[in-house]
């Protein structure tokens, strides 16, 4: 059937003007957006290469562009790895929860509230995150660091203020929870029935038909979709600006008050108040930022992608 | 596929093992817990936790987390000795998410309760009538702040609709082939840029052109259409996937050229989807401060025209009133707070207004 309707469409047609203009319209703004994220890349490495490309003793610190983003690229992935530590479980928990668990009736609400999480602004998050959970994570540092300090991440000294990696990764995967929720969600709600009903005909209880036919189904979905939440926290800028109280250390210690600080947040940070070459010395971190972003972006859409091609459900 | 010979095989598994078939007949049923005992444990757990808090030996989490834990270990092993280690098991990982679900509200009830309860202390008429302007210590407001988020959230609205729209009509109506492959995925990946990268992006632009110190209203539009752009793309694509092809056909059958299809019939249909989902993308991008921060930078006084010098927003005014308080700190962060309400206030109602057009606009299906 399809066909035949794509046959007729393209050869009876006659070719007016209005249609070219429409068609010339929509697929030169489809080729603009290639353009723009071209621009974006391009743009950035001609700013950056100054950077690059300077003499060691004008980057700030005295070395070279290397040493000066190595501890902060560390921060960026240590923080949002833990965020996806605390994060990925719990989203799989909450998908779960909203497509097999909770009423039908209340589903769509329920989901509806777990998007709110995502309106939140960073900034926001930012603030709360100084007012209230990084008192609140003074004593379960300390509790950490007397009984688990033997463990290279609790070493300590635990920080008096909270401000520490252990609390921005808390804060994080707050953010990006209702990312890998949504897309967790999705592939748990397509499912094929037929496999759930027969697994519970079968006598599976209902955790049983959750383990052989739901979570199979959604594997690359939640690869993907942790991914994607991980792309969103290497990225994230002002809740760690305002939260982190940053060093420029390299030290894998949670809870220290010694702390490197975030690609992102050093930008935000440094960069209302610099001049000359430390903005291209900024820009360039941002291009490692974006090239790391990019790399783990690509790499969760064609997990994300196979997986609908090869689906059971179509 | 691989679900079914591992179901029958554990099914198979099951009777066998625990099952003492040549000592008894064969039991065809085994024991279940009464109907309201879920429920039960749990009134029992609350009470419990309840208690332990008003004599004063935990705090009110500690006494939360520990009723939770009692109703997990009691269901569990309550059924573990009546229905088995399977039904038992089932029962553990239901409450588990359950409790999964329910820590997940406690950030956002906390920050909702935190925003709203810190920000009323300055939430008045002078809050919005007020610039910045000769402000030192108590007083001023986000007049400024207020109608530069709207200025610059406007503009980039103008920029990314119309790209966006129109690529996902090139996306639905006329991509085919390699071209469309290729936009679909970069589009998903645009959506994961970093928003401080935008920001630079805009700098690094604006740069080249107008020199380093260049600050202005429309850089922070570029950098927040540029994040807006691929939410549009998404949001407008899938609306036009529902339409139906039908529609479309019976168009063409009456010999309607198809661009004027497109506008007369494919577009009013999904108008409102595309509509809540232009919304939605205004929301995201209303409350992003890090592209602001370094594209647009900060001003104390009204400044209304978008292409001449930096302008504030009220994201970055909540920022800069946080990390560079006065002498006593107090009223710039009541004014933090105040203009972080606000911003809370706004998307809110933008995702209110998102879910009521969806619902208001939906085309007649009947």
């Amino acid at each position: 059937m399809p066909p035949t309707t794509e046959k007729t469409r393209t050869r009876g047609a006659p070719q007016r003007p209005g249609d070219r203009i429409f068609a010339a319209a929509s697929t030169g703004s489809g080729v603009l957006i290639l353009v723009i994220l071209a621009g974006v890349a391009a743009f950035l490495v001609s700013e950056a290469w100054p950077a690059i490309t300077a003499p060691a003793e004008d980057i700030p610190g005295d070395d070279s562009f290397v040493v000066y983003v190595w501890p902060l690229l560390f921060g960026t992935l240590l923080s949002a790895f833990f965020a996806l530590l605390i994060a990925t479980p719990l989203a799989v928990a909450i998908a779960l929860f909203i497509t097999h668990y909770a009423p039908r009736r209340l589903a769509a609400a329920l989901g509806y509230v777990i998007d709110l999480l995502a309106a939140v602004p960073s900034i926001i998050f930012g603030l709360w995150g100084v007012a209230e959970l990084a008192p609140r994570t003074v004593e379960p540092t300390r509790w950490l660091e007397e009984n688990l300090g033997f463990i290279p991440l609790f070493e300590g000294p635990a920080s008096a203020t909270g401000r520490t990696i252990l609390t921005i990764s808390l804060v994080l995967a707050v953010m990006i929870l209702p990312i890998i929720t949504s897309v967790v969600r999705e592939a748990f709600l397509q499912t094929p029935r037929l496999h759930e009903e027969a697994s519970l005909a079968l006598g599976a209880t209902r955790w049983e038909m959750i383990r052989m036919a739901v979570l199979p189904f959604g594997r690359s979905a939640i690869v993907g979709g942790a991914m994607l939440g991980l792309g969103r926290a290497l990225g994230e800028t002002m809740a760690v600006a305002i939260l982190l109280s940053p060093s420029g250390n390299v030290s894998f210690n949670l809870i220290s008050s010694a702390n490197p600080s975030t690609i992102a947040a050093n930008i935000a940070l440094t960069f209302p108040e610099s001049s000359g070459l430390t903005i291209n010395v900024l820009i360039a971190s941002g291009l490692v930022l974006f090239a790391v972003t990019l790399l783990v972006n690509m790499g969760a859409r064609a997990v994300i992608n196979r997986r609908r091609e090869f689906s059971g459900a179509n | 596929m691989s679900t079914t010979p591992t179901t029958s095989e554990s099914r198979e598994a099951g009777p066998v093992g625990p099952d003492k078939a040549d000592l008894q007949p064969a039991r065809l049923t085994h024991g279940s817990l009464p109907r309201r005992a879920a429920p039960g444990v749990l009134l029992a757990a609350a009470v419990l936790g309840a208690a332990l808090w008003l004599l004063g030996v935990f705090g009110p989490v500690a006494a939360t987390l520990l009723a939770a834990a009692l109703y997990t270990a009691g269901l569990y092993l309550w059924s573990r000795s009546v229905e088995g280690a399977r039904k038992a098991f089932d029962r553990f990982v239901t409450a588990m998410v359950t409790s999964a679900f329910l820590l997940a509200l406690l950030p956002l009830v906390s920050v909702l309760f935190t925003v709203f309860d810190r920000g009323f202390e300055r939430f008045d008429a002078e809050f919005f009538t007020y610039s910045m302007r000769n402000v030192v210590g108590e007083g001023g407001g986000v007049h400024h702040a207020l109608f530069g988020t709207l200025i610059i959230t406007g503009l980039a609205t103008l920029i990314a609709v119309p790209i966006g729209m129109l690529t996902a009509i090139y996306l639905v109506e006329y991509g085919r082939g390699r071209l469309a492959r290729y936009i679909t995925f970069f589009v998903d990946v645009m959506t994961g840029i970093p928003s401080i990268v935008a920001g630079l992006f805009a700098v690094a632009l604006f740069q080249l052109f107008l020199g380093p110190a260049a600050r202005m209203g429309v850089m922070g539009a570029v950098a927040l259409s540029v994040l807006m752009i691929p939410i549009v793309v998404r949001s407008t694509e899938e609306m036009l996937k529902l339409v139906p092809n039908e529609l479309r056909e019976a168009s063409f059958a009456l010999a309607v050229p198809k661009w004027r299809t497109i506008m007369k019939v494919v577009l009013p249909t999904a108008a409102a989807g595309i509509g809540s989902g232009v919304t939605l993308a205004i929301a995201r991008v209303i409350g992003e401060t890090a592209p602001l921060l370094v594209a647009v930078g900060m001003t104390t006084s009204d400044n209304f025209n978008p292409f001449d010098g930096r302008m504030a927003t009220l994201s970055v005014f909540s920022y800069t009133q946080y990390a560079s308080p006065g002498v006593p700190p107090v009223f710039s962060l009541d004014r933090a707070w105040a203009a972080a309400l606000t911003l809370i206030l706004i998307v809110m109602v933008l995702n209110l207004l998102a879910r009521l057009i969806a619902r208001f606009f939906a085309p007649k299906t009947r």
